[in-house]
């Protein structure tokens, strides 16, 4: 059995939010992932971050493909409808119900086999169209459900759990996604919740496409030494470089901000993300520095965290398409048909 | 012997001088003097350069169908020389450009060469390769209306509405009209035995391809979302959807579309595009051919499994593989009514013409609704995209969208629960329910085993238990889809003969011809895919139904073996596949043929 039910007892004094939900109500059905899974944490920050910003369950989407990530949407906002696709193909159907109904708060959960190897067309086609969805990128470096193949995030030079050295170069999805024009690109790590979450609320709040690739290791197939994606080679290499706080609309700005350092970006729905600039030199709103700076610190195995890029003055895939405000889905059959009379006039033209 | 509004030419050309404006005006002009006409365009998969032809049938009695017997011929491409003289039946006619002497090898004693100095003629009037070459087509066409009694107030009615913005188009349109009428009436016999008189047969019909008359239906079924990869010979219904919806979808004011078109980055999006918007509770749909069919099949099966609505138009062109793009085939039949892994079983419309590609086109967007499943409308290159005369397209202003069994949010509200895959009142198709509508709604859309409440499952009886329900759902749709078009012969017969959608005209036609030779068949068109009882009944009542149908492999007759369980010896294939569309002589060849081989 791979489906098993949360209870709904609430524990009265459990803490509700700005609607009257406890956390409870963002959860799901309990996961049936590994002990110690990356997933599940990540699972938790997505539950903090929606509890957080107190977004009504049933107005969310929530979509994934194929794959131990894909699994997860089962295990949160058990009121909100989920969609399984077939293998690497979220994307489309994310691209097809946004046309419909672009009022949805979609969220994407997908792996680094569902996204950069069998999906990686889909992933780049959605980016380019600047589809309003948060996306988040698994990323494990395996295959866990067949048993341990590497997969496309495969570090050069990392080995496998059975000893085999990978040789070919990594796709990493940040630099993926910064190439292809993504407006909003993070990196970081399942056991950082503290860093996931306000990265999850921005990434919800930002309109357009939020990727975030999420580090999140693989206990049983890509937990050993030689492994790039493991919890203790991402604990020592990982670098914050930008840390971002997510303000919402309501809340005042009422950190310290300091010229230097820190940066505030106002986004669509008005409310705010607050970066504080770990390295200096680092500017998270230029594209092409951003790229370089990570590729650099990427030689010396670093592997940089934060908000690494925003863009928050694009158009998404609604706005481009000129799209009204009433979602297509929703309007009157009177406002789509011309009519008999209509199509009498119409017909001229075919004599 | 002359043969008034009974005849068949053909105009040969190369792709790319502009001959499609030509044609046009040759085909809307003897519409217009009130004629029955159907034209066919042989076209090349190139955009410059390669041999195109223009087939125009004139029929007093109205057939539409394709007919291999060219009275005349106008051979404007030297590279198609030798073929096209020698297509031209024995006593024919053959128009050439006589500013260049005809190879003598060309000459045939049984026809007669018309020669006309095109280019000569137009170089001297027109200025620039480019206006010179187009002219000359046009100029053709001024000398094929005097040539076949064409009437000229109505062609010069034509180009004044056509360049009614373009003045400078209007005269040279008008010069090279009369360059050709001109010389055609001084230099032959006008009009020819094959001509034209004015009839009063289509003042209740339009000429109009399938891929517009489909576009337009999306647009009056309520479709919003349309995700496409271009596509040979279905990218003219994107464009005409989109042309449509720019017309009556778009507001000026706010500067909003009430439509959404995306153009995906390959088929396998395009479907999912599809899926996700249907899911999301819009009317969506995607225009493609055999190879994106393939493409898309994944896909389809999830939208049959986890029942989200879908409608494909199939516009089918020569396969397999990449095949002959610009030929016409009936060749997805079986592709559709089955696609995908697993057991799976689709809804499939199959209109005859244009009317019938829009009347379709609005039907399958209810039936993907109400059966909450992928729909296919198979039309072909033929349908799609050559021009026929059909009845004028109607529409009921009482039509509402058939949105099926999908749960508002009050009726959620009132729910104790819900649950997707439960058949609640024992038709076969559960209630649904869209996202970001009510706490109540929520379920979780999986390809992956799951039970009747929607849950995750690998149980054995669960798991067959949905699949059952399914099998009987799509069955059940056997009722809804569009019933045959049955005629009966006029005296009893045990022959029947069942075909499908575009070959409608030639088997119309062939029976009329049979009949006359006395070889009676009583007449049945399937429209709708399962096939209801009639379909059965027919095959039942019959001791031989020839299957006439547009592939090699007798698709449809093997959709008949499978679905009505009647055996092979109950059927006779007749088979055209080469490319063309199906000419009534096929038909009466391949009966013939099997009938004399049973005596």
């Amino acid at each position: 059995m791979t489906y098993i039910a949360k209870p709904k007892v609430h524990h009265p004094s459990l803490q509700r939010n700005a609607i009257g939900l406890t956390r409870r109500d963002y959860e799901g059905a309990i996961t049936t992932l590994c002990a110690g899974c990356g997933h599940d944490s990540i699972t938790a920050a997505i539950i903090q971050a929606f509890w957080e910003l107190s977004v009504p369950p049933h107005t969310v989407a929530k979509l994934s493909g194929i794959g131990c990530s894909s699994k997860t949407p089962a295990y949160f906002l058990r009121e909100a409808h989920g969609f399984n696709a077939v293998h690497g193909r979220m994307p489309a159907i994310a691209t097809g119900a946004g046309a419909a109904n672009a009022g949805l708060m979609m969220i994407g959960v997908s792996g680094d086999g569902d996204s950069l190897s069998i999906g990686l067309g889909q992933l780049s086609h959605a980016i380019r169209r600047n589809v309003d969805i948060l996306y988040l990128l698994e990323n494990n470096g395996v295959y866990g459900l067949t048993k341990g193949q590497f997969s496309a995030s495969a570090d050069p030079g990392s080995t496998s759990k059975k000893g085999e050295v990978n040789t070919m170069e990594a796709i990493d999805g940040v630099l993926l996604a910064l190439t292809l024009g993504a407006t909003f690109v993070a990196r970081s790590f399942s056991g950082d919740k503290a860093q996931l979450v306000p990265l999850i609320q921005a990434g919800l709040a930002h309109k357009g496409f939020a990727f975030i690739d999420i580090i999140s290791p693989c206990v049983t197939f890509n937990d050993h030494e030689g492994s790039t994606k493991s919890y203790a080679y991402t604990r020592e290499h990982q670098v914050e470089v930008v840390q971002a706080d997510f303000i919402a609309p309501r809340e005042a700005i009422t950190s310290e901000q300091d010229a230097g350092t820190v940066k505030s970006v106002m986004l669509h729905d008005g409310s705010w993300v607050t970066l504080h600039k770990v390295a200096d030199s680092y500017d998270p709103t230029d594209r092409d520095r951003a790229y370089a700076y990570i590729r650099e610190r990427q030689k010396v195995n670093e592997v940089l965290t934060g908000l690494l890029y925003i863009a928050s003055d694009s158009k998404d895939m609604a706005e481009q398409h000129e799209l009204p405000d009433q979602p297509l889905a929703g309007l009157p059959f009177e406002q789509l048909c011309p009519g008999s009379a209509e199509l009498e006039k119409l017909q001229a033209r075919f004599r | 012997m002359s043969q008034i509004n009974d005849f068949a030419f053909k105009i040969a050309t190369a792709n790319g001088t502009g001959s499609a404006s030509a044609n046009g005006l040759i085909m809307q002009a003897i519409f217009r003097m009130g004629v029955p006409v159907t034209g066919k365009n042989v076209f090349p998969s190139n955009i410059q350069g390669l041999p195109t032809w223009y087939e125009i049938r004139v029929s007093k009695d109205g057939y539409t169908a394709r007919t291999p017997h060219f009275d005349l011929m106008a051979a404007l491409n030297p590279a198609t020389y030798a073929t096209d003289v020698a297509e031209v039946r024995s006593g024919g006619w053959l128009l050439h450009d006589s500013t260049w002497p005809l190879d003598e090898t060309l000459k045939r004693p049984d026809v007669t060469y018309l020669g006309v100095p095109l280019a000569e003629m137009c170089n001297a009037a027109f200025k620039g390769v480019r206006e010179r070459i187009l002219m000359k087509n046009i100029a053709c066409a001024g000398a094929l209306a005097a040539l076949l009694g064409m009437d000229t107030g109505i062609i010069k009615g034509l180009t004044r509405e056509k360049f009614s913005k373009k003045p400078a188009l209007l005269d040279s349109n008008a010069k090279a009209i009369a360059l050709g009428f001109d010389y055609a009436t001084a230099h032959f016999d006008c009009p020819l035995p094959i001509r034209l008189e004015p009839m009063d047969e289509t003042k209740d019909s339009i000429l109009i391809d399938g891929n517009t008359a489909a576009g337009l239906g999306a647009v009056y079924a309520g479709a919003t979302v349309g995700a496409w990869y271009p596509i040979t010979p279905s990218t003219s219904l994107m464009e005409a959807f989109k042309g449509f919806c720019q017309k009556y979808r778009r507001d000026e004011a706010t500067k909003r579309n009430r439509y959404a078109i995306i153009q995906a980055e390959d088929e396998l999006a395009a479907i999912g595009m599809v899926i996700g918007a249907s899911w999301a509770g819009a009317r969506a749909f995607t225009p493609t051919s055999g190879p994106g069919i393939s493409l898309m099949n994944e896909f389809i099966g999830l939208a049959y499994y986890a029942e989200v609505p879908a409608v494909l138009f199939d516009v089918q062109r020569a396969g397999p593989s990449t095949g002959m793009p610009t030929r016409t085939q009936q060749c997805d039949l079986l592709l559709c009514a089955y696609a995908s892994h697993g057991d799976t079983r689709h809804i499939c419309l199959y209109p005859a013409d244009p009317r019938e590609a829009f009347e379709m086109a609005v039907h399958a967007f209810d039936l993907a609704e109400r059966f909450q499943t992928p729909v296919f409308v198979l039309s072909d290159l033929d349908i799609g995209m050559n021009d026929w005369m059909v009845p004028k397209l109607a529409w009921d202003d009482g039509y509402r969208p058939d949105r099926g069994k999908v749960l508002s949010a009050a009726e959620l509200d009132q729910a104790k629960r819900f649950y997707r895959y439960l058949d609640v009142d024992g038709d076969g198709i559960p209630q649904r329910t869209l996202p970001g509508v009510h706490p109540k709604g929520a379920y979780f859309t999986r390809g992956s085993g799951h039970n009747k409440y929607g849950a995750y499952t690998e149980d054995a009886d669960e798991y067959e238990e949905v699949m059952e329900r399914l099998a009987r759902k799509i069955q059940s749709a056997a009722k809804a889809v569009p019933a045959p078009v049955v005629r009966k012969a006029a005296a009893p017969t045990t022959l029947g003969l069942i075909t499908v959608g575009g070959c409608h005209a030639a088997c119309m036609e062939a029976i009329d011809v049979m009949a006359k030779d006395g070889i009676a068949l009583d007449y049945l068109r399937v429209r709708g895919f399962p096939f209801g009882d009639e379909v059965h009944e027919f095959v039942r009542q019959h001791d031989v139904t020839f299957v006439v149908e547009q592939n090699r492999d007798a698709q449809l007759r093997s959709l008949l073996m499978l679905e009505t369980g009647a055996g092979v010896a109950a059927f006779e294939s007749v088979r055209y596949y080469a490319g063309f569309p199906m000419s009534a002589h096929h038909v009466i060849a391949g009966v013939k043929a099997k009938l004399e081989r049973a005596a």
